[in-house]
């Protein structure tokens, strides 16, 4: 059904459709958003042997975040008076859309996914880059010093890492000669994983989204004992609340994107390939998203110097290393086989 | 045809994101306000500073080593820019291509020394 309406010529019913469909994929993502904060929480707490939430809704704690959500609906919203008022207002909008906008081009099997362009890969890093400056708007507009501080620190640290990141994926363009991401899931079904074939851009590209994330070790940001809350200090209630929502809707898409282009996608083990691919897709992606949370019970936080420093010296260097030694070893399995 | 129409099916896609990913905080801070609270007084609307009375205007003079990152990230994401298209077509462009960027690249890589030396990357 879906190829007929890619071919139809569009309009406003394709507008429609597409307006349904997007809003089921919302629903499926803040759905992911409610239990990911869970899992995090529960993960956490059995890694530092407590128990984590376990008062609401029975043991494993299943409403708990539903219960948070009402409560920062609840919340009084302030705006402070010194504030810059309508940039205060659209900062929380910049820095979420394009964390929704992003999905668009992610392929979950290879019959569900929206748009599916050409240049799918360019489009989220473009795309993504775009939240920086969500947050330096927040930093700004609250006229709040820590928060000023915490906006420039995001600034200075997502753009910093994601040169590594944009770097460290065109061993992967090389290897598969695409942008679009069906086409390099497709890639790696006639040779391997490329996890296997670059496994030096796979831990590049693993550090460089965890300092995108802004998570645990990379989150000063918003290191809470020297910035309060980094550029989100001022912000209450729900407009607060999309600051974190867009934080996790980005562990979605990037623990999407890690599967993709490192895991194979909706691609089957072998010997395994009877289980459907949306099934191999979720163990992928859901292993990914661990790792995301056990970083966090497993490290410290970096000291700011240290962050800048292992990001242009150490990151920026092994990529573009592994690029020409990607393009040499292409050449060199042309030339002999 | 066919493929325009595809082509812009799937940009009209991204559209709908778009539209999705604003009204969703629209929608949401919307029926926030018929839900919350509204009682104002003086001393919530004074900027957060840890407690004591905010002093001077926050938006001071910045450290200039934010700008200069600025600077480096410019050149080196221009530099990915021309990277990306030449990876793309790599398999048919050949060995030459290879020389050609790794020139390329080795003067960016001349420059990032040169930062490095100049202790721009350090940061204080």
């Amino acid at each position: 059904m879906m190829e007929e309406l890619l071919h139809s010529s569009p309009g406003l019913v394709n507008f429609g459709i597409f307006f349904l469909l997007g809003t089921v994929l919302l629903l499926v993502v803040l759905g992911f958003v409610t239990y990911a904060i869970l899992a995090e929480r529960k993960v956490l707490g059995f890694m530092q042997n407590r128990m984590g939430p376990n008062q609401l809704g029975g043991k494993w704690g299943l409403l708990q975040t539903a219960a948070d959500v009402l409560k920062l609906l609840l919340k009084e919203d302030t705006i402070p008076k010194l504030a810059d008022k309508p940039l205060f207002i659209i900062a929380p909008v910049i820095a979420f859309a394009p964390s929704f906008m992003v999905l668009a081009t992610i392929p979950f099997t290879d019959k569900l996914q929206f748009a599916d362009i050409g240049v799918g890969l360019l489009y989220y890093i473009a795309i993504s880059g775009l939240t920086t400056i969500g947050a330096v708007t927040a930093g700004w507009a609250s006229n709040n010093k820590y928060a000023l501080l915490g906006g420039m620190r995001a600034a200075a640290q997502m753009i910093s890492y994601e040169i590594p990141l944009v770097m460290s994926v065109l061993g992967i363009i090389l290897l598969s000669g695409s942008l679009n991401l069906n086409d390099i899931v497709a890639a790696q079904a006639d040779t391997a994983w490329f996890i296997f074939l670059q496994p030096v851009a796979f831990f590049v590209f693993l550090i460089a989204a965890t300092a995108e994330l802004t998570r645990v070790p990379f989150d000063l940001v918003e290191a809470e004992s020297e910035l309060i809350a980094g550029f989100h200090v001022e912000y209450s209630g729900f407009r607060w609340a999309f600051f974190m929502l867009s934080e996790y809707v980005y562990l979605f898409a990037m623990s999407a994107l890690v599967t993709i282009l490192f895991f194979g996608g909706w691609l089957p083990l072998p010997f395994l390939g009877f289980i459907p691919g949306a099934i191999w897709f979720a163990l992928k992606f859901s292993m990914v998203v661990f790792i995301f949370i056990w970083f966090r019970a497993t490290f410290p936080r970096l000291r700011a110097d240290h962050l800048m420093e292992f990001g242009w010296k150490v990151l920026v260097p092994i990529a573009l290393a592994n690029i020409f030694l990607t393009a040499l070893g292409k050449e060199l399995f042309e030339y002999f086989f | 045809m066919e493929l325009l129409n595809l082509y812009q099916n799937n940009y009209l896609i991204v559209f709908v994101f778009l539209c999705l990913g604003v009204i969703l905080p629209v929608v949401a801070l919307f029926l926030g306000k018929l839900l919350r609270p509204y009682k104002p007084s003086e001393a919530k609307y004074t900027t957060y500073e840890s407690g004591i009375e905010p002093f001077h205007d926050s938006r001071v003079q910045f450290n200039v080593r934010y700008y200069i990152f600025a600077l480096m990230f410019v050149i080196f994401d221009v530099e990915t820019v021309f990277l990306y298209p030449w990876a793309v077509a790599y398999d048919n462009l050949g060995i030459f291509a290879l020389i050609e960027m790794t020139i390329f690249v080795f003067m960016l890589i001349i420059g990032l020394v040169y930062a490095w030396k100049k202790k721009v990357l350090k940061w204080i």
